[in-house]
C-alpha cells in the first residue's frame, strides 16, 4: 500500500521551477507583437475630467494608440464596474468606471490608456496626454467625512455615509446598567495592503481564427473575473480563457476585479495585437486596493471576578471612495468581536464612510485583526484595572469545548448564523502559555528591569470564520500514460495548493503523489471555480478533491473487477494500479484501465460503467469551518529609540486536520510577519488633499529578517465536523492576532511609565512621544542619577 | 556583457536597466522586479562576483561585466545545494523574492563559510519578502552551509 499523503511533511511540487529561475509569471509570458500599455491616471483625489487631448502623446514615435473612455466597448463607457459583493445595506452601490468617464474620486483612478511599442515609449506617452480636469473638493480624513459639512465624496451623493448597520444580541443596555464595572476605549486602526512582491500584471491576447480571447492576470481568482470580462465585453463566457499563472502573492487585494483588466482586454479585441501592462510598484501603492482607517469606540461591562456581561460600541471604516467587495470588511469584524469569550451582550453600530481615496477591500485578516485588537485591548483594560493576570482572565471568560457547536448570536458573513462548529479555546490558550514560559516571565521582567531593560508579554486570542462558500471545484482523470490529472478553480499566490492538492488525490484515488499532475488558475480546466481569498480552498477544494477522487477509485473498482471477474470487494487500488485479492492476483495499471474505460468503438459499455475514469465534485460548505488559536509574544522596548524589540513569539493554532505541517507551519510564521507589520512598520499615509505620501518602500515599510522572529508553532486540532477532512482554513490566523498581541506586550514592557497603546501601528515615533507624555524620560533620568 | 558565462551583444536604448535588459532582451525572466526603486532585492543579480540591484542599474554601465542570475545555480537541471535546502525547509511560497534571496545567499555563503543566524538575517535585509515571515529563508541558509561545508570535506 502506499504511504498516507494527508498529514505528512510532503515538500512542494512548486519549488524546483521557481528555484530555477523557471517560473511562468504573467510578465514572463512572451508573446511575438506584443503592444505594452501605461495608464494615464488623475494627479487629483476629485475633479472632473473636461478634456483630454492625445495629440502630443501620439505624435511621438513608437505610440500606437490612446484610448478613453470613448473608445471602449459600450457597456464599459455606460456601466460601472460590477459589484462583486453587494448587500442589501449598502446606501451608495458605488464601484468606477474602467476609463473614466466624468468624475473622479481618487488620486490614481484611470482616465485613459496608452499604447506603444514598449513600456518605457508608453510611460513617456502617458505623461503626454494633456487631461484639462476640474478639481472639486477632497474629503480624506475618515472622522472628517461623517462630520457635518464635510466635502463629499461624490459629487451627486449627499453625503459620505456608505453603510450604517447594527450587529446585536442580548439585552446590552441592561448589562452595562447593572455591571460592576465598565470600561471603554477608543481605538484607532490602520492597516495598509497587501503589498505582494509581484505587482499586478494583465497581458490578453485574441486569436481571431478560434475567436478566443485568452487573458493572463495576476489575480486570485480568474474565474470571477472572467464572468466579469464576459458581461463588460459583451462576450460569450466560453469565448474568454483566464489563466492566473504563478502569482507573486496575492493577500486579498489580489481578489478583486480590476479596471484594468478588461481594458486590456478590450485594447488586444481592438488593436488585433496581444498587449500587456504590468503595474509599477507607485501604482500598486495608489491604485491597488488597501484596508487603512478603522475608529473603533467601545466598551466592555464585567462583574467583580471580570466575567463578561455585555460588549458595545460603534465603528467607523473607511471604504474609499468605492465599494467594490461591498461592506465586508466591517461586517466581518463586527461579528469577530466577541470571538473565544463567553459575550451574552453585544451592540456594535458601524458606519462606513466613503473618502477620495482608493477603495478598500480584504487584506489578510479582513477586518478581524481589528476587531481581536478591540476585544483584547478591553481584556487587558479590565485584567489591569480589576488586579486579574491577563491570562486568567481570558480564563474564566472562554467559551468551553462542551458548549461546541457554539452559537454566539450573530450572523456571519456567510448569511448563515454565527455558529462555531468545533474548537478548545482553552487548550488552544494553554499551549500557546506553555511553549511561551509564561510562568516564568514575570522573574524574566524583573530581572531585565534590575538592568534597566524593558520587556513585556501579551496574549491575543482569536476565532476565525474560514472557508467560505460558495464552492470549489475539483475534476479528477485518470490518463493513459497512468497519470491522475486533476483540474481545479482553485488558485495559487504562495499556498502549495497544486501539493495539497495531489496529496488529497494520491490518498483518495490510490496512487503515487509523484504521478499527479495539478492544474489550477486556469479557466480552460474546469467549468466553474471562485478562487482565493477568505482561507477557503483547503476546505472547498480540499474536500472536492477527495469527494472526485473517491469517485473516480470507485470507478477504477467496477471496472477492474468487471474485468478481472471478480468481486468488487475483492479489489485493492494502490500505487497507481488495481489488484485482485483472489487467484494469482491479477493487476491493471491506472494507464490500462484508463484505456478500457474508453471503450471499443461501436461496441457497448458494461452495464454501470461510466465513460472515462473521471469525476467532478463540486463541495459545498454549509458554513464557515471556524479556525482559533492564541499568540504570546514577548519584546523588548528601548525607551531612548522606541525601537521593538520580538523577543519570543509563540502561537498555538488550530485549523482542524492539517494536511501537510510544512505548509500550514509556513503560512502561518508569514501570517505573523504580515501581523508583525500591521502592529509596528505599516502606514499607509495621504494629506488632507487626499494624496498618497508613502508609495515606495522606503516610505512604507514592511517587516524585514531582522523584524521577524522564528515562532514557535503548537497545533491543536480539533477537525471541523462539517466537512469530510475535516479541515478548516489556515491562511489568515497567523496575522489576525498579531497586532493585539504586540502591542500588549509593548503596554507590558511600559508599564513602569504607565503608558497606554491603543493604537496600530505604533511606531518608534509614537511611542517616544507616548513615554514623554508619560513623563517617562524624567523617571529614567532619576533612575540614573539614583544609581550614580 | 558575458551572463552565466554566454556572451550577448545587443544595441539597447541607453535608459534600458540591466533588469529589463536580462528579462526581455534576453529572455532570462528568473530575475524578477518587485519595486523598481531599489528596495525589495528581487531583482539581485551578481555584478562581476558582488550582488548588485538589476532594476537600478542601466544595461549599458554594465558592458563588459559578468553577469550572474539564478538561471546559473541549478547545474544540469539539478538543484544546487543552496536551493534544495529551500525546498527542503519551505523557504519560499509565491517564489517571486526567491531569485533575489538565492543570488544574496549565493554572494554570503561564498564570502562566509559559517555564518550564524544574526549575520544571515542582517544580509538579508536587503531582501523583503512577503510570503514566509523569513524564518524558514534563515533555516534554510543556515542548512546549506552546513552542506557545504560537509561537501568540501568529502
Amino acid at each position: 500500500m502506499g504511504v498516507k499523503q494527508f498529514g505528512a511533511r510532503v515538500k512542494r511540487v512548486e519549488d524546483p521551477a521557481l528555484l530555477k529561475g523557471q517560473g511562468r509569471f504573467v510578465d514572463d509570458v512572451k508573446m511575438p507583437g506584443v503592444l505594452h500599455a501605461c495608464f494615464v491616471r488623475t494627479p487629483f483625489a476629485h475633479a472632473f475630467v473636461r478634456n483630454i487631448d492625445s495629440t502630443a502623446a501620439l505624435q511621438l514615435e513608437g505610440v500606437v494608440a490612446v484610448f478613453t473612455a470613448a473608445d471602449m466597448p459600450q457597456r464599459m463607457r455606460d456601466e460601472r464596474m460590477p459589484m462583486l459583493v453587494p448587500n442589501a445595506a449598502i446606501a451608495a452601490l458605488r464601484t468606477q468606471h474602467a476609463l473614466a468617464t466624468h468624475e473622479i474620486c481618487y488620486a490614481g483612478q484611470t482616465v485613459a490608456v496608452v499604447i506603444a511599442q514598449s513600456r518605457y515609449i508608453a510611460e513617456d506617452a502617458a505623461a503626454l496626454v494633456d487631461v484639462d480636469y476640474e478639481t472639486l473638493p477632497a474629503i480624506s480624513d475618515l472622522r472628517s467625512a461623517v462630520a457635518p459639512g464635510a466635502a463629499v465624496a461624490h459629487s451627486d451623493l449627499p453625503d459620505n455615509i456608505a453603510s450604517s448597520f447594527k450587529m446585536e444580541y442580548g439585552d446590552v443596555d441592561a448589562a452595562f446598567a447593572s455591571a460592576p464595572h465598565v470600561f471603554e476605549e477608543k481605538l484607532w486602526q490602520h492597516r495598509g495592503g497587501g503589498m505582494a512582491m509581484e505587482t499586478r500584471a494583465v497581458l490578453a491576447t485574441h486569436d481571431p481564427a478560434t475567436d478566443m480571447l485568452t487573458v493572463w492576470t495576476g489575480s486570485q481568482t480568474p474565474h470571477i473575473g472572467r464572468r466579469m470580462m464576459a458581461d463588460m465585453l459583451d462576450r460569450s463566457v466560453e469565448s474568454i480563457r483566464c489563466i492566473a499563472p504563478d502569482v507573486g502573492g496575492g493577500f486579498g487585494p489580489k481578489a478583486i476585479f480590476y479596471a484594468e483588466e478588461p481594458v486590456i482586454a478590450a485594447c488586444a479585441l481592438k488593436l488585433g495585437r496581444p498587449v500587456k501592462w504590468v503595474e509599477d510598484r507607485r501604482e500598486h501603492f495608489m491604485c491597488a486596493t488597501q484596508e487603512r482607517d478603522q475608529y473603533w469606540d467601545v466598551a466592555l461591562a464585567v462583574d467583580a471576578q471580570g466575567r463578561i456581561q455585555g460588549v458595545r460600541g460603534a465603528l467607523l471604516h473607511d471604504t474609499g471612495a468605492f465599494v467594490p467587495w461591498g461592506i465586508i470588511m466591517p461586517y466581518i469584524a463586527a461579528a469577530t468581536m466577541p470571538g473565544p469569550y463567553v459575550v451574552p451582550s453585544y451592540r456594535l453600530d458601524v458606519r462606513v464612510a466613503l473618502t477620495n481615496k482608493v477603495a478598500t477591500t480584504p487584506v489578510r485578516g479582513a477586518g478581524r485583526p481589528q476587531a481581536v485588537f478591540a476585544m483584547e485591548r478591553l481584556m487587558d483594560r479590565a485584567a489591569r484595572e480589576l488586579g486579574i493576570d491577563p491570562a486568567e482572565i481570558r480564563r474564566r471568560n472562554f467559551v468551553q469545548p462542551e458548549q461546541m457547536p457554539y452559537s454566539v448570536g450573530l450572523m456571519f458573513r456567510d448569511g448563515k448564523p454565527l455558529i462555531y462548529d468545533s474548537g478548545d479555546y482553552p487548550k488552544g490558550q494553554s499551549e500557546a502559555l506553555r511553549i511561551a514560559d509564561y510562568e516564568g516571565f514575570r522573574a524574566r521582567q524583573s530581572a531585565a528591569l534590575a538592568q534597566g531593560r524593558y520587556i513585556g508579554i501579551g496574549i491575543g486570542n482569536y476565532v476565525e470564520g474560514t472557508g467560505l462558500g460558495p464552492f470549489e471545484g475539483v475534476t479528477v482523470r485518470v490518463l493513459q500514460n497512468g497519470k491522475v490529472a486533476v483540474a481545479t478553480g482553485a488558485t495559487q499566490q504562495g499556498q502549495g495548493t497544486r501539493t495539497t492538492l495531489a496529496q488529497i488525490v494520491a490518498d483518495s484515488v490510490g496512487c503515487r503523489f509523484e504521478d499527479v499532475v495539478v492544474t489550477v488558475g486556469d479557466t480552460a480546466a474546469i467549468a466553474n471555480g471562485v478562487g482565493a481569498f477568505a482561507s477557503r480552498q483547503a476546505v472547498n477544494a480540499g474536500n472536492s478533491a477527495t469527494l472526485a477522487g473517491t469517485a473516480v477509485q470507485a470507478q477504477i473498482v467496477q471496472l477492474a473487477a468487471q474485468t478481472l471477474g471478480v468481486a468488487p470487494e475483492d479489489i485493492d487500488v494502490a500505487d497507481g494500479q488495481a489488484m485482485a485479492r483472489t487467484g494469482n492476483k491479477p493487476v491493471l495499471t491506472f494507464g490500462e484501465l484508463a484505456r478500457l474505460s474508453q471503450g471499443m468503438p461501436g461496441f457497448s459499455m458494461q452495464p454501470g460503467q461510466t465513460a472515462g475514469l473521471e469525476n467532478t465534485a463540486y463541495f459545498t460548505p454549509p458554513q464557515a469551518a471556524y479556525c482559533s488559536g492564541t499568540h504570546v509574544v514577548e519584546v523588548e522596548v528601548d525607551p531612548e529609540t522606541g525601537g521593538v524589540k520580538i523577543l519570543r513569539y509563540s502561537v498555538a493554532h488550530d485549523a482542524g486536520n492539517i494536511i501537510n505541517p510544512l505548509i500550514v507551519d509556513g503560512q502561518v510564521q508569514g501570517g505573523v510577519a504580515h501581523g508583525v507589520g500591521n502592529a509596528l512598520f505599516e502606514w499607509m499615509k495621504y494629506d488632507e488633499q487626499g494624496q498618497p505620501l508613502t508609495t515606495s518602500f522606503a516610505d512604507y515599510l514592511i517587516p524585514m529578517a531582522t523584524d521577524v522572529p522564528t515562532c514557535e508553532i503548537a497545533h491543536v486540532e480539533t477537525p471541523s465536523p462539517l466537512n469530510p477532512l475535516g479541515v478548516k482554513g489556515a491562511g489568515e490566523g497567523g496575522t489576525i492576532p498579531a497586532p493585539a498581541a504586540i502591542l500588549a506586550a509593548v503596554e507590558d514592557a511600559l508599564r513602569p511609565f504607565d503608558v497606554h497603546v491603543t493604537e496600530t501601528p505604533l511606531t518608534p515615533e509614537r511611542i517616544v512621544e507616548l513615554l514623554e507624555a508619560a513623563g517617562a524620560y524624567e523617571q529614567i533620568n532619576s533612575q540614573i542619577e539614583e544609581r550614580a | 556583457m558575458r551572463v552565466n558565462g554566454v556572451h550577448y551583444e545587443r544595441e539597447i536604448e541607453p535608459r534600458m536597466t540591466l533588469g529589463d535588459f536580462l528579462r526581455h532582451e534576453i529572455g532570462l525572466t528568473g530575475t524578477h522586479l518587485g519595486c523598481e526603486h531599489g528596495v525589495c532585492g528581487a531583482c539581485t543579480v551578481l555584478i562581476d562576483g558582488r550582488t548588485g540591484r538589476s532594476c537600478l542599474a542601466f544595461a549599458m554601465q554594465e558592458d563588459g561585466s559578468e553577469i550572474t542570475t539564478v538561471e546559473s545555480l541549478a547545474q544540469g537541471g539539478e538543484l544546487n545545494i543552496l536551493q534544495q535546502a529551500f525546498q527542503d525547509h519551505h523557504a519560499l511560497q509565491c517564489g517571486f523574492c526567491t531569485p533575489g534571496m538565492l543570488m544574496t545567499l549565493t554572494e554570503l555563503l561564498r564570502d562566509n563559510q559559517n555564518p550564524n543566524e544574526t549575520e544571515v538575517r542582517e544580509t538579508l535585509t536587503g531582501n523583503l519578502c512577503r510570503c514566509t515571515g523569513y524564518a524558514a529563508i534563515v533555516e534554510a541558509a543556515l542548512d546549506a552551509a552546513q552542506r557545504l561545508a560537509a561537501a568540501r570535506e568529502a
